[in-house]
């Protein structure tokens, strides 16, 4: 292994280049499957009316139409500014995206006082805008490289933002400015995964391979403190958002998204030791400590002991109920109860409305879609050749895969309930923008990866 | 590198299997605390989210579903609510369901897997039918007679075809609307309280839950045993039987409230309702005797269900002989429903065999497909054939020229027996006025009604009060509203 990546080492980019060839741009079948996508999302509408009031919703085509044209858009961007992009990724996120405006417009027929869908869409709007703006903007990723430590400042602002402002529902992650709220927090996934694939792309080499070996077998080595500096003050900062703000899911996201990125850069295992010895110091400290973090847990060991004491069901109890009442072929859009939830029936448990009223059949199809969507983001990082690409690549990718794992398993009770938003599923505007933007940067490096370089070699950082 | 993105990957599809697996846990296998629990408010959902079935009296639905548009979407409503109230019970969304409404409420609320073609496909879907029809043996006329003939008065009416058990009425005074308990809203609660406050206890059904002393109706019991047991032979026959007679082994005395009772023949007594007469039968026949025959009427039987249960009748079955003489002439701790006392005169006007008595005809699935149909069960032989036919004869001689006679009908032979029972500390309370019998008419082969009425506080003068002059004329009316619904069937 050692002298495997030793020769590789002077070498420069860690990995032989793929064979050149040209790929096929593949735009049509892309085409194809948003108006499949974008299809599927006016059926499900039309379902929800049609189990609601026996008729055709009058707002269908209205919302055919909006959700076809920000299709029509994004494609358009692709065709011209990026045409070799992976074909999956856009009809992936517009069905996603579609899917959840159904589910958000069918939850706001049981919440008159409380519309949500026409917020999401315009929020959607921006997200593909924004997507818009990458694709076109953003001609070559490396540029990004450039900013890494602006990301990363920016992200600790944004991650900051929040403490100055009251909390909502236990948590300390909205920002309220004239009757708009935002999650900075989601931007700062983004930035932190840049700052991170260019940091560890410029380091991996001195993470692997410098500093004290404390271990006889070379198994475990200490980098030098210059090197590990940046790393502890990314478990602090993963702490301080814990301890400060009481998102649970960020702090976990945060660390979990460093974990692998520092893995796949300098294929340590000792890493991952370390990383997992010092989440769970911090997360049996911040349980101790931390009333709010120490009650998720209990409710997830126990999710009906509120019951049992009186106090009726809790929102965990009700998401399982509403997933048990699905079944197997589920109730029918529109058919089912899971507004029982209560007040965040639209966004953390959005899910529990999928699971309830498609079944463990739809419940599976919308897993296998975020599981493609990361898959094509891995593909895409395999395929690139310079070592930021790839980090950001498989950062951005584990991003999504970490989060909906994170409140995936939360509301179905496999892990203890984290308050994130499911990627474009939930109500959440920060979180679809950030979500569209993920995907463009994902669109921008597979473009990059299918299209062969005309100019030289990526040389790191 | 790429090794260990690969590796990475690895973890993202544990991670996925993690969420499959555990889903399908949570969804195809949900433990039954899910279902189960209280707190899940699907369960009620699903119940009230379709019309309920409804229950059919002659071929009209008693019932009916409101839709709301609430949470509980169909709420139940009645037709002639008070009149069927006996029957039908009440479906609340708050309160629950009682009588025939809870014993087929899996058949109406559409969840019982009879009703669907493929029971098993509907375990997968989860689908619930359209609630299916209860088909009552109610005699829309016989029910509205009992009521009408009630009137204000405290009491109840259990009516049963005699060859077959299928109870014809049921009535019970005073009743309520059950219309009153459908819902959630406060006017349900205010309904709820007020109802149950009612020192008139109208949600009681008295025609099947509630046990009175039966008096001298009791009679018809005692006279099967004696003559099964031959302690009688010849109807005409004096009974060596003093009037007062003093109750073995006490200095008791027992008075009768007629003249003429001393060694009179059973007929005599049966006729004239001499207790004296009766009280040294049930002594002569012996405890073993009468409680054989007291249970094979169906005293002291808690298992009878009609499909709802009813409360068992009780005859002692240890007592010294005093007991017994008052206990023969339905007094002591002798207590009957009125649906048992028509038991009583079924299986006279029956043959001896004591038929089960069941309300509910069929079940039916909304669209009209049987569901499962009630047939007629024999509980057992009460008495010899000609034991009963000797009865249908004593009885007969009570409404021609006993105590009976506000029972008689014409172009019918009507059997009945009165009875006045004295209750409460001292005898203090106001008697019940009891009227047992059967009807038919003169050109059907058998008797086609067995009644029972009971009258609880009959507003008239306290010595005034008598089975004959309070409960039969009700019993006639009955009688004759069955008699009429049946001769129309036969023509």
């Amino acid at each position: 292994m050692t002298t495997k990546a030793g020769t590789t080492l002077a070498a420069d980019p860690a990995e032989p280049s793929p064979p050149a060839v040209r790929l096929p741009r593949r735009r049509g079948v892309e085409f194809t499957l948003l108006v499949v996508a974008v299809l599927l999302s006016v059926y499900g509408y039309c379902a929800v009316g049609l189990a609601k009031y026996g008729t055709l919703p009058p707002g269908a085509a209205d919302y055919g139409a909006g959700l076809g044209v920000l299709a029509l858009l994004a494609h358009l961007a692709v065709r011209l500014r990026a045409p070799y992009a992976d074909p999956l990724l856009l009809p992936i996120a517009v069905l996603l995206n579609g899917l959840g405006l159904v589910l958000i417009h069918r939850l706001d027929l049981q919440t008159p006082a409380d519309q949500a869908a026409p917020a999401q869409l315009n929020w959607s709007t921006l997200g593909v805008g924004l997507f818009i703006v990458v694709v076109a903007l953003v001609r070559d990723h490396r540029v990004l490289q450039r900013y890494a430590y602006v990301s990363v400042v920016a992200a600790l602002v944004l991650l900051a933002l929040p403490i100055l402002f009251p909390p909502v529902n236990g948590a300390r992650i909205w920002v309220r400015i004239a009757g708009f709220s935002l999650q900075p927090g989601e931007f700062a996934k983004v930035l932190l995964a840049l700052f991170f694939a260019s940091y560890l792309a410029a380091n991996r080499n001195a993470l692997a391979y410098a500093g004290r070996q404390i271990w006889r077998f070379k198994r475990l080595q200490l980098p030098t403190g210059r090197v590990l500096g940046p790393i502890v003050t990314i478990w602090l900062l993963s702490v301080g958002v814990l301890v400060l703000e009481r998102d649970l899911g960020t702090s976990l996201l945060f660390f979990g998204l460093f974990v692998i990125l520092l893995y796949v850069a300098t294929g340590r295992t000792g890493w991952i030791a370390v990383g997992l010895l010092l989440a769970c110091v911090g997360a049996v400290a911040v349980g101790w400590l931390e009333p709010h973090v120490h009650s998720r847990v209990e409710d997830w060991l126990h999710p009906f002991a509120s019951i049992e004491a009186g106090r009726g069901p809790n929102q965990l109890a009700q998401s399982l109920f509403a997933f048990a009442a699905g079944g197997l072929l589920g109730t029918g859009l529109g058919l089912g109860h899971s507004i029982l939830i209560g007040f965040a029936a639209k966004s953390d448990f959005i899910l529990a409305t999928a699971g309830e009223e498609l079944g463990l059949a739809g419940l599976s199809a919308i897993f296998l879609l975020y599981a493609l969507l990361v898959e094509r983001g891995y593909r895409t990082g395999l395929a690139l050749r310079d070592p930021f690409g790839r980090l950001l690549a498989i950062g951005l990718a584990s991003i999504v895969a970490l989060q909906v794992f994170v409140i995936a398993g939360g509301v179905t009770g496999l892990i203890p309930l984290t308050g994130m938003a499911m990627p474009f599923l939930a109500q959440g505007g920060s979180s679809v923008v950030t979500n569209w933007i993920i995907v463009a940067l994902l669109m921008r490096l597979s473009d990059s990866a299918r299209r062969q370089y005309d100019g030289p070699e990526a040389t790191g950082a | 590198m790429t090794k260990y993105i690969r590796r990475a990957a690895a973890l993202c599809v544990l991670l996925l299997v993690a969420l499959l697996v555990n889903a399908t846990r949570v969804q195809v296998f949900p433990s039954r605390a899910y279902d189960d629990s209280p707190a899940n408010r699907r369960p009620v959902i699903a119940r009230w989210a379709q019309p309920r079935g409804d229950i059919v009296v002659d071929g009209r639905p008693v019932t009916g579903s409101k839709d709301t548009g609430e949470q509980l979407r169909y709420e139940r409503t009645y037709q002639d609510g008070p009149l069927y109230a006996p029957v039908t019970g009440f479906a609340s969304q708050r309160y629950g369901t009682t009588l025939l409404e809870h014993a087929e409420d899996p058949l109406l609320d559409g969840s019982d897997p009879l009703l669907s073609f493929l029971p098993l496909w509907n375990d997968i879907t989860r689908d619930r039918n359209a609630g299916g029809e209860v088909v009552t043996t109610i005699d829309a006329a016989a029910q509205q007679a009992a009521y009408l003939g009630l009137g204000a008065r405290r009491g109840a009416v259990a009516a049963l075809e005699p060859a077959t058990g299928r109870v014809l009425a049921l009535v019970s005074r005073p009743s309520y609307d059950p219309g009153v308990l459908s819902g959630n809203g406060p006017s349900v609660t205010d309904a709820w309280a007020r109802l149950n406050g009612d020192a008139g206890k109208p949600m009681l059904n008295r025609a099947v839950r509630q046990t009175y002393p039966p008096g001298s109706t009791f009679k018809v019991v005692t006279a099967a045993a004696a003559l099964d047991t031959g302690v009688i032979t010849d109807l005409d026959a004096p009974t060596r039987s003093p009037a007062p007679y003093t109750l073995p082994g006490t200095t008791t005395s027992l008075a009768n409230e007629v003249e003429g009772c001393e060694n009179a023949s059973l007929r005599h007594a049966f006729e004239w309702s001499c207790n004296t007469v009766f009280a040294k039968l049930g002594v002569d026949v012996g405890l073993g005797a009468m409680k054989d025959t007291a249970r094979a009427f169906g005293f002291n039987n808690a298992d009878l269900r009609i499909p709802f249960s009813v409360s068992p009748s009780n005859f002692d079955t240890e007592m010294d002989r005093a007991q017994l003489a008052l206990s023969s002439i339905g007094q002591y701790d002798t207590r009957a429903t009125p649906l048992q006392m028509a038991i009583v005169t079924a299986a006279v006007a029956n043959g001896g065999a004591v038929r089960s008595p069941y309300l509910v005809e069929r079940t039916t699935t909304a669209a009209g497909r049987t569901v499962a149909t009630t047939s007629t069960r024999t509980l057992g032989q009460a008495m010899n054939p000609g034991t009963a036919m000797r009865l249908r004869e004593l009885m007969r001689g009570v409404v021609e020229d006993g105590t009976g006679t506000n029972a008689a009908i014409p172009h019918a032979t009507v059997g009945g027996k009165t009875g006045t029972a004295q209750h409460g500390i001292g005898n203090s309370g106001t008697p019940y006025a009891w009227f047992i019998g059967w009807a038919q008419s003169d050109d059907a082969m058998e008797p086609q009604v067995a009644v029972a009425v009971v009258v609880e506080d009959a507003e008239t003068v306290r010595g005034d009060i008598s089975g004959g002059g309070d409960a039969a004329p009700i019993a006639r009316e009955v009688m004759e509203a069955v008699l009429k619904s049946t001769d129309h069937q036969l023509r």
